[in-house]
């Protein structure tokens, strides 16, 4: 059977960076840092007071109180990207009724759900105090289980748990069920909470920039003098779907994704190596069928952590000598969105390749040994370009890398 | 606490949690349909009374009572036993 196109037509976003797409192009085209210092955390003991910053939306007027009672905050942030790519997808409620639209999105925790639900049971000792919410918050899938029942939704229905890769590998998988005929349509997409009980045991281990001083320069990716990431999150959906069904449906088609590689480490749990990525990146050159030269762009994991940045670059340098076009790590604005990180950097590339520029890799001042070998722009690029490689990376040596295509 | 300030906490507690407008809450209405409870948000109410009164309803208790006005005498009997 011959392998179908996958296109995406639909894209949202609620992001430290802005709560729908135009806001997110405007600051990605003027480099704003969506990084606060939260003093909260200080008094919690963290180590690191540092934070992306993003209000949750308050839903009531759009959705029921039924509804809203089982989302946690990752969902209502997907819910507000989700309800954006719809629209953009032109993929109404009757559509939804009527066809099996699937849905994979990337989500890997809903600590704050759970930690409640347990102080509750702890100080109370009655379950039903608990609330009949807790139950649909504190599952992994929460993100899908909450999406799935809104939108009516009546294809594949499953949440991706691939740590930091979490939403590449939704797109991914999404993906390869279109290749291979077995839905026309799937709302991928990545989720991340952003509350201080989700990240507590990733500060105790010292991941987190304590540039505290500084709080808009301290995630610097690539930089020699990057000393952590700083936690973020919010919600990205991509609307991927047959190249056929979007043209039977006279959809805005966006771009293609041409490929899709994965590969494990086999080594550490969290310290990343060269050779795991490098196997990602290969298998999805030679996926997508494409000169490596014909990539415009590559939006790199790089969380600014020191050993993570050394060893892409090293991965990239390898894979791509002296045909690497410019590298930049979006993160040095957002932060590290973990299980959105892989969906909203499709998104962060796709806005940008279609307003043909190259948004800045922020604080990045002084490259080390490794960077020096890649073109990292510190400065805005006005560049046009057709086809942009996205590498995620995740604890556990997971690791997937997507190749899309303007059109 | 004499029936009438039990039946405005009650009604007021209940419209606040599940959005309802206060005088949409008939002694004589029926719970489930006037707050459109389900089977889950049941739970919620059941909860609230738990935390506001200090009254327990057990589940074979909330079936039997329909109206508000057998839940402020279930509640009231409660309170002052």
């Amino acid at each position: 059977m011959e392998k179908r196109r996958v296109v995406i037509t639909g894209m949202g976003i609620y992001s430290c960076l802005g709560k729908n797409l135009d806001e997110v192009r405007d600051s990605l085209y003027t480099g704003k840092s969506g990084i606060i210092f939260d003093p909260a955390r200080k008094e919690m003991g963290f180590r690191s007071g540092l934070t992306a910053f993003i209000e949750v939306p308050d839903l009531k007027g759009q959705l029921s109180r039924n509804q809203r009672v089982y989302m946690p905050e990752q969902a209502k942030y997907a819910y507000v990207a989700t309800a954006e790519a719809l629209r953009n997808a032109r993929l109404d409620q009757d559509y939804l009724n009527t066809h099996e639209v699937g849905l994979l999105y990337g989500n890997d925790s809903t600590a704050d759900a759970v930690v409640k639900s347990v102080d509750t049971m702890r100080e109370k000792k009655d379950t039903t105090l608990v609330g009949s919410g807790a139950i649909f918050q504190s599952m992994n899938s929460t993100v899908t289980m909450n999406l799935s029942c809104i939108f009516k939704l009546r294809g594949i229905n499953l949440t991706v748990s691939g740590a930091c890769a979490s939403g590449s590998h939704a797109i991914g998988l999404g993906a390869l069920l279109i290749r291979n005929g077995l839905q026309d349509c799937v709302i991928c997409g990545g989720a991340q909470e952003v509350n201080p009980f989700s990240i507590g045991s990733f500060d105790g281990i010292s991941a987190f920039s304590i540039r505290e001083s500084e709080p808009t320069k301290a995630s610097r990716p690539f930089d020699r003098d990057r000393d952590g990431l700083i936690p973020s999150g919010g919600a990205a959906t991509v609307i991927i779907e047959s190249y056929e069904s979007a043209v039977r449906r006279d959809a805005p088609i966006l771009g293609e994704v041409l490929g899709y590689g994965f590969s494990s480490n086999g080594d550490h749990i969290s310290v990343p190596n060269v050779d795991g990525p490098s196997r990602s990146l290969k298998m999805c050159i030679q996926e997508s069928g494409i000169d490596i030269r014909e990539i415009g762009y590559i939006n790199a994991h790089a969380t600014s952590t020191p050993v993570g940045d050394r060893n892409e670059a090293k991965a990239i340098y390898n894979v791509f000598g002296d045909n690497c076009p410019e590298v930049t790590s979006t993160k040095s604005q957002t932060g590290h969105e973990m299980w959105m990180a892989g969906a909203s950097e499709v998104i962060y590339s796709m806005l940008m390749m279609k307003n043909e520029f190259i948004a800045a890799n922020i604080n990045f001042e002084n490259p080390d040994e490794d960077s020096a070998k890649l073109n990292i722009p510190n400065k805005r690029i006005e560049k046009k370009f057709d086809t942009f490689l996205s590498n995620s990376f995740g604890f556990g040596g997971t690791n997937s890398t997507l190749i899309i295509r303007n059109l | 606490m004499t029936r009438e300030e039990l039946v405005a906490k009650t009604n007021e507690i209940l419209a606040e949690e599940f959005e309802v407008e206060i005088e949409d809450i008939k002694p004589d209405g029926d719970i489930k349909k006037t707050l459109e409870l389900d089977s889950l948000s049941i739970v919620d109410m059941v909860a609230l009374i738990e935390e506001t009164f200090g009254v327990k309803i057990l589940g074979t208790e909330v079936s039997k009572i329909k109206t508000f006005d057998a839940l402020y005498d279930f509640i009231l009997e409660k309170v002052n036993a």
